[in-house]
C-alpha cells in the first residue's frame, strides 16, 4: 500500500478512514450507544433504577454468564463452539457441594472446582481437537453428559451448608456497593483482553478462525491451542460456579439450565463472528453490560424472565441480520 | 461408500437387539411383543422429530427449534380444541401439520435469504417461539377436561392392534423413506450436504434446498406438537423442554453425519428406538430415570467417536500426518 502510494499519491484517493470516524463505524460504538439508550430508557421506566444499590444488584444479571462469554469468545474465533458450559456449572456446583458434605472447607472447595472445571474442558477438548471431532455435536454431548452427572448424584435433592467464608464470592462486597464479582468481571475481562490481543496466543487463535488450514501451514499448532481453549472455557465455567454457588448458597441438579444460549447471545452480540475468526473482548464487554440492563430494566418493568428470553432470541437474530440486511441494500444502492 | 452405510445401519440394529436381548435375560417381559410395540409406541414422537432433523443435518444445517416448535403448535392445537371443539380432530393435525411447517419456514428463510448460521437462527428461535407459548398461553395450562374427548382419543384409536400414534411413525418412516431415496429433492438434500459447491454446478438452489428441509422438518415437528399434547392430554409452556437434544443425539446415534450428505432414515429410526429402549428399561431394570441424560450423553459421544472412524477419508497423506500433529 505505502509503496504504491509513494509512486502516484494523487492518483488514489485515501480510503483509509481516519481513527475517529473509524471509531464511531465500529461496531462496539454502535453497542455502546444502544446501551446508553437503554440506560436512559430505563431510568425512565422505574424511579428505583438509579439507585446505587440497585444497579450493583443488576450487575449479578451478567457477571457471571460474562466471566464464561470471554472464554466462549475465544472459542469462537477459533472457529468451534462449546454448548456444555452450563452443564460445567452444575458438575462443579455438584462437586462442591459432596465435598462439602465431606467437610472440606473455602479453599479446598476452591481447587476443586477449578480442578473439575478444567477437567470437564479438557475432556470436551480432547475429543474436539484430540479426535478432530465437530465441537457442536460433542459439547451436546457432554452438555447432557455433565449434567446427567450431577441428576445422578443429587436427584431431586439439593446441597445446601456452605461454609461461611465461601459466601464472600457471590454475596461479598470489595468497597461500598462495589462487589467482588464486578471485581473480579472487570480483572479477567483485562486478562483475556491481554491475551486476545497483546498476545501471539491471541493472533493465534484469530488465525486458526480465519483458516485452519493456512494457521497450520504457518506453524501454528491448531490442536493444542484449542485444546488450551477448552480447557481455558471449563476453568472460567468454574470461576462462574463458584460465584453462583456462593451467591445462591445451594446446589440443584438445574443449576443455571439454559445459560449456554445466553452467553452465545452475550458473544455474538458482542461482535464476534460466529463462523470464526474475528471478534473483540471490550466488545464483549459492552454487550454483557447491555444485555443485563435489558433483563434489569425489563425486571422492573415486571415483565416475566421467559418474555425477556423472547427479547433475547430477537436481538440474537436481528443483531446477526442486520448487518447483512444494511450490506446487501448498500450493494443493491450501488448498482 | 454404500457398503459402509448397510453395514453402519446393521451393525446398530445388531447393538439394538443385543441391548433388548440383555434386558431380557434380566427382565422376560421386556421382550413380549406387546411391550416392544408399547415401546415403539412410546418413541413415536421422537423418530417422527429424528426423521425430520435428519433431512436437515443432510442438508448440513441443524434444527435446534424442534421442541420448541411442537410446544408452540402444541398448545395451539390445545387452545383452538378447548376454545372451538366443534373443528374435526383431522382438520387440527393438518393445521397443526401447516403451522409446523411455517414456524420451519421461518428458520428456513432466515437461512436462505440471510445466509445466518443455523445454528445462531435456531437457537434464537429455539426462546422465541418458547416465549411465544407463555404470551398466547399466560403461563396457563390446557387440562385434560378441557380438550374434546376425540381430541384426546385419536393417538390412542387402535388399527390392526396397533395405535395411531406408531401408525403416524411408520407413515413418517415411509414418507421420508419414498422422499430422501426416490425423488429428486431427497437427492438435493444428499447433494447439498455432501458438496454445497457442487451441487450449485449441478444446478441446485444450495438455499431453497435448505428451505426445504427447514420446512419438512417443521411441519413433522407441528404433527408431532398435536401427538404429544394429545397424548399426555396437557398443554403449558415448558413440555418437551430439552426434546431437541434427544432428537439431535438420536440421529447422531442412528449415524447421520453432522457434517452432512450422510445418513439414512434406518439409522435415524434405529437411532431414536436406541434413545427410547434405554428409556423405558431403566425404570424396568431398576435404575433410577435420572441416570437418562447422562447416559444419552454417554451414547452421543461414542457414536460420534465411532462415526469419525468409519468416515475417516483416505487420501492426502502429507495432509493427514499434518493435521494430526
Amino acid at each position: 500500500m505505502s509503496r504504491v502510494n509513494a509512486i502516484d499519491k494523487k492518483a488514489i484517493p485515501n480510503r483509509l478512514r481516519n481513527p475517529v470516524s473509524r471509531v464511531l463505524r465500529s461496531w462496539e460504538f454502535l453497542l455502546f450507544t444502544v446501551g446508553v439508550l437503554i440506560f436512559l430508557l430505563n431510568t425512565q421506566a422505574s424511579p428505583y433504577f438509579l439507585d446505587p444499590w440497585n444497579l450493583s444488584d443488576a450487575t449479578f444479571n451478567f457477571t457471571e454468564k460474562a466471566m464464561i462469554a470471554f472464554a466462549m469468545a475465544l472459542v469462537i474465533i477459533s472457529g468451534e463452539i462449546d454448548l456444555s458450559v452450563a452443564s460445567i456449572i452444575a458438575l462443579v456446583s455438584t462437586c462442591m457441594g459432596f465435598a462439602v458434605q465431606l467437610g472440606f472447607d473455602t479453599p479446598a472447595l476452591v481447587l476443586i472446582a477449578l480442578a473439575v472445571g478444567a477437567a470437564c474442558g479438557a475432556f470436551n477438548g480432547l475429543l474436539v481437537a484430540g479426535l478432530g471431532l465437530p465441537s457442536i455435536v460433542v459439547t451436546i454431548g457432554t452438555l447432557s453428559l455433565f449434567r446427567g452427572i450431577a441428576y445422578i448424584v443429587l436427584g431431586d435433592q439439593a446441597y445446601s451448608g456452605y461454609p461461611e467464608s465461601f459466601a464472600f464470592f457471590g454475596q461479598g462486597y470489595v468497597w461500598w456497593v462495589i462487589t467482588f464479582e464486578i471485581v473480579l468481571f472487570a480483572i479477567i475481562a483485562i486478562l483475556f483482553y491481554v491475551l486476545l490481543h497483546r498476545t501471539s496466543f491471541g493472533r493465534s487463535t484469530m488465525a486458526i478462525g480465519n483458516n485452519p488450514t493456512a494457521a497450520l501451514f504457518s506453524g501454528i499448532r491448531v490442536s493444542r491451542v484449542k485444546f488450551i481453549l477448552f480447557v481455558l472455557t471449563g476453568i472460567m465455567s468454574a470461576v462462574a460456579a463458584i460465584c453462583l454457588t456462593s451467591r445462591l448458597g445451594s446446589t440443584r441438579p438445574s443449576i443455571a439450565v439454559g445459560w449456554e444460549l445466553e452467553i452465545v447471545t452475550m458473544v455474538v452480540l458482542g461482535g464476534v463472528n460466529i463462523l470464526g475468526g474475528s471478534g473483540t473482548i471490550p466488545g464483549v464487554v459492552i454487550a454483557a453490560i447491555v444485555m443485563g440492563m435489558v433483563t434489569f430494566g425489563l425486571g422492573l418493568l415486571n415483565v416475566p424472565g421467559i418474555v425477556m428470553s423472547i427479547f433475547i432470541g430477537l436481538l440474537l437474530i436481528g443483531v446477526i441480520a442486520l448487518p447483512i440486511v444494511i450490506q446487501r441494500t448498500k450493494q443493491r444502492v450501488a448498482r | 461408500m454404500n457398503g459402509i452405510k448397510i453395514s453402519r445401519d446393521a451393525l446398530l440394529a445388531i447393538v439394538l437387539v443385543c441391548l433388548i436381548g440383555l434386558i431380557y435375560l434380566r427382565f422376560p417381559g421386556f421382550a413380549s411383543p406387546q411391550s416392544l410395540v408399547g415401546v415403539f409406541n412410546d418413541t413415536s414422537i421422537l423418530i417422527i422429530l429424528a426423521l425430520g432433523q435428519t433431512a436437515v443435518i443432510l442438508t448440513r444445517c441443524i434444527d435446534l427449534s424442534m421442541a420448541s416448535n411442537l410446544a408452540l403448535v402444541g398448545m395451539c392445537t390445545a387452545m383452538l380444541n378447548s376454545a372451538l371443539p366443534a373443528i374435526p380432530v383431522p382438520m387440527l393435525v393438518v393445521l397443526a401439520m401447516i403451522l409446523g411447517a411455517m414456524l420451519g419456514g421461518i428458520n428456513g428463510l432466515l437461512v436462505w435469504k440471510l445466509d445466518i448460521p443455523p445454528i445462531v437462527v435456531t437457537l434464537g428461535t429455539l426462546t422465541i417461539f418458547r416465549g411465544i407459548i407463555f404470551l398466547i398461553s399466560d403461563g396457563q395450562w390446557v387440562n385434560a377436561h378441557e380438550m374434546s374427548p376425540a381430541f384426546k382419543a385419536l393417538p390412542r384409536l387402535t388399527l390392526l392392534g396397533i395405535p395411531v400414534l406408531s401408525w403416524m411413525a411408520l407413515f413418517s418412516i415411509a414418507f421420508m423413506y419414498v422422499l430422501l431415496t426416490r425423488t429428486p429433492m431427497g437427492r438435493a438434500f444428499y447433494a447439498v450436504g455432501g458438496n454445497p459447491n457442487a451441487a450449485v454446478y449441478t444446478g441446485i438452489n444450495v438455499g431453497k434446498t435448505r428451505f426445504n428441509a427447514f420446512v419438512l422438518s417443521g411441519a413433522l415437528s407441528g404433527v408431532a406438537g398435536y401427538l404429544w399434547v394429545s397424548r399426555y392430554a396437557v398443554a403449558y409452556v415448558d413440555i418437551a423442554a430439552g426434546f431437541e437434544l434427544d432428537v439431535v443425539a438420536a440421529c447422531v446415534i442412528g449415524g447421520i453425519s453432522i457434517a452432512g450428505g450422510m445418513g439414512s432414515v434406518a439409522g435415524a429410526v434405529l437411532g431414536a428406538l436406541f434413545l427410547g429402549v434405554i428409556k423405558n428399561a431403566l425404570p424396568v431394570i431398576n435404575i433410577s430415570p435420572f441416570w437418562q441424560q447422562a447416559i444419552s450423553g454417554s451414547a452421543i459421544i461414542i457414536a460420534v467417536v465411532l462415526n469419525a472412524r468409519s468416515a475417516r477419508r483416505p487420501g492426502r497423506i502429507i495432509l493427514k500426518k499434518a493435521e494430526q500433529l
